[in-house]
């Protein structure tokens, strides 16, 4: 079935629960396959926002339940883009070990990013107004 | 669905098939424990058979480096056998193909520990 490509957007303020995770994955694959994505694309968009949520949850908002994440779904022709802003205190790529150095290979975490940006087309992330971080993730259909 | 661990002894090597997802949470503490367990009763030759996992996050990586740890701490080795596509990719781009030996076929990676 062809895609549909009218411009779509879905908004969800989740708990910083793993539980989220599950959600937000849900809702970010029923999204994808919605506006065409294929179930490999699909798959890789799975995994860069459980990744990101992850991160979200844990990292940034410390499983604080006072604290929210934001996810934002975005269908524009031919891309799909991924915002997931959490309420943390901010970090600073800069200090996470590059987990492909031979030294950290054996590390048991930091491969997140790594991950996210290893199966999204663009991955880059800001401070977040009022706080926190913003990730915002891209992936294009396949024949864009 | 989380992950299920069944483990079997084949001569002096426990297999481990996984089945499900191995993820932040209980699919990567079932792996841990699993873990933890075979190095308590002495069990250190260990081929881990991924063929039914179907998904593994960062966090099931990262426990996944840590089993290698502790068994090679322990003076034994943790071997993977059966890597669905996803999970090769996954090797791939965190090169942990470079740490782990990996295997297609259960009978030549029993043979690898003798």
């Amino acid at each position: 079935m062809a895609a549909s490509f009218e411009q779509e957007i879905q908004e969800l303020v989740l708990d910083s629960t793993l539980e989220s995770v599950d959600q937000a994955d849900a809702a970010s694959v029923n999204f994808a396959n919605k506006v065409g994505f294929s179930e490999d694309d699909q798959n890789s968009i799975s995994m860069a926002v459980r990744e990101c949520m992850v991160n979200a949850v844990a990292h940034g908002n410390k499983y604080n339940a006072r604290k929210k994440v934001h996810l934002k779904l975005e269908a524009t022709p031919g891309t799909l883009i991924v915002t997931i802003g959490d309420e943390g205190d901010g970090f600073n790529e800069n200090e996470v070990p590059d987990p492909l150095a031979q030294e950290n290979l054996l590390k048991q975490s930091g491969r997140g990013l790594l991950l996210m940006r290893a199966f999204m087309d663009e991955c880059d992330h800001a401070p977040r107004v009022p706080q926190g971080t913003l990730v915002r993730m891209v992936k294009r259909l396949s024949e864009f | 669905m989380s992950v299920t661990m069944t483990t079997r002894q084949v001569g002096d090597v426990t297999v481990i098939d996984a089945a499900g997802r191995i993820t932040l949470g209980e699919g990567s503490s079932a792996f841990r424990d699993t873990i933890k367990d075979l190095v308590t009763k002495g069990d250190k030759k260990v081929l881990l058979n991924l063929s039914e996992v179907s998904y593994i996050d960062s966090s099931g990586i990262g426990e996944l480096v840590s089993g290698f740890t502790t068994l090679s701490n322990a003076g034994g080795r943790l071997k993977l056998l059966g890597l669905t596509k996803r999970v090769q990719d996954l090797l791939q781009i965190t090169k942990l193909y470079t740490v782990f030996e990996v295997f297609d076929d259960e009978a030549a990676g029993l043979a690898s520990f003798s």
